[in-house]
């Protein structure tokens, strides 16, 4: 049977992609950014998952407000990294895995989560930056990705509730998968950053450093913030942190925090990052 | 809804994509998603006016595309994210959209950023007396 080993959650800023993609990650301003990576691609090389269900939002890449789904499963043989106005990140195609990705989508389906089913779709910063932070430069990603997009663009996304049951339909499906995978789940995105208007620049350690906390020790009481509270407190963009309660649902109620890591900052972006362990 | 979408107009120098604004920087948006092309960025290039009209957005619309007042655009509905499209077409970094945002130099906004961001203390309500 198919089985959920860890939750990882992590930002996803595209100037962390841009500096990996231009060789700048030894700058001063980039290294301590990706030293508090290192610990992770250490330990997911040894991890080797199968496949990571990776959940993001897609910055008006894939999706422009022709169409606005609200949770959508990538079922697709390969996603293409998207052309986002300065031609496509130079990194390897991502290879699907449609079979788990249906599984999922029926299993969640019929558990009253009305998904969107992708068959086409370009992947932005969104879900490639987490591949190479926690993958390094490979020719080719070492494990399949089944992409989530969540929407966080246009208002209302849903909610931290709506969110974390999700999570817990996935690990339900991901448990009923009848092949030996090892998978992961990854919510992307945040932490605190806010990018428009004369308020850019808001950065909430207090808050962030609360939500990492809780993420482990209290999701429940953590799945009940309101959006406005994302807003007000970690920026207009911060919004980006329901979707790591994905991560959170899917993963058992006491699983344990092994590695967090928290830098500010990315570009704009407060940058937060942790993993959890499944018991074994 | 309606109690839900005014309830983010107490927090100041932020706009919320709500369904307003979406209706109404939908052409707007649309043409900034059309940037991730490369030869729709060459032919913006070639002649910003023109190809502008090509969209059936408003001239104000227009006039604060032409101007890159990106606080104007979001004012007329723009949403950030679509709107990157046109500081990459540009070549500009988003903090460099950020400094321009907030009324900054880019060397200025850097700065804020490493020294740990704009603080949440005085920016959470309008009505904050740090304010």
């Amino acid at each position: 049977m198919a089985r959920i080993i860890a939750g990882v959650t992590t930002s996803h800023v595209p100037a962390i992609g841009a500096a990996i993609d231009l060789g700048k990650t030894q700058e001063p301003y980039w290294q301590p950014v990706f030293k508090g990576y290192e610990f992770s691609k250490r330990w997911i090389a040894d991890q080797k998952p199968d496949v990571v269900i990776l959940v993001y939002n897609d910055h008006a890449s894939a999706f422009s407000l022709e169409l606005i789904p609200t949770f959508a499963i990538g079922c697709a043989e390969s996603f293409a990294p998207a052309d986002e106005g300065w031609g496509p990140r130079p990194v390897p195609v991502v290879e699907g895995h449609p079979e788990l990705a249906w599984h999922i989508a029926q299993s969640t389906i019929l558990d009253e989560f009305d998904m969107t089913i992708v068959n086409r779709m370009d992947v932005d910063h969104g879900l490639t930056v987490p591949l190479s932070l926690l993958f390094g430069q490979p020719a080719a990603w070492p494990c399949k990705v089944v992409p989530l997009a969540v929407n966080v663009v246009q208002y209302p996304p849903p909610t931290g509730n709506r969110c974390y049951n999700l999570g817990k339909a996935i690990r339900k499906a991901v448990e009923s998968y009848d092949e030996d995978l090892r998978v992961m789940v990854w919510g992307t995105g945040g932490m605190s950053h806010q990018l428009q208007g004369p308020r850019a620049g808001l950065i909430n350690r207090e808050f962030d450093t609360r939500f990492l906390d809780r993420l482990t020790s209290d999701p429940e009481g953590l799945a009940r913030l309101p959006h406005l509270d994302y807003v007000r407190e970690a920026g207009s963009e911060g919004i980006e942190l329901v979707m790591w309660l994905i991560m959170r649902g899917a993963l058992e109620a006491n699983a344990r925090e092994l590695y967090r890591f928290y830098h500010v900052p990315a570009s704009n972006t407060a940058v937060g990052h942790i993993i959890l362990e499944n018991p074994r | 809804m309606k109690n839900y979408t005014n309830a983010f107009k107490d927090i100041p120098g932020t706009t919320v994509f709500d369904a307003t604004q979406s209706r109404q920087g939908y052409h707007l948006n649309m043409f900034c998603m059309s940037l991730m092309k490369a030869p729709n960025r060459a032919a913006f290039k070639a002649d910003e006016r023109a190809y502008l009209q090509t969209f059936p957005m408003t001239d104000a619309q227009r006039e604060a595309v032409l101007a890159r007042d990106y606080n104007r655009m979001i004012d007329l509905g723009g949403n950030i994210y679509f709107l990157a499209k046109i500081g990459a077409t540009d070549g500009f970094s988003f903090q460099n959209l950020a400094s321009k945002m907030t009324g900054v130099s880019e060397d200025e906004y850097r700065a804020m950023m490493i020294a740990g961001g704009r603080p949440a203390t005085g920016n959470r309500s309008r009505s904050d007396p740090a304010r």
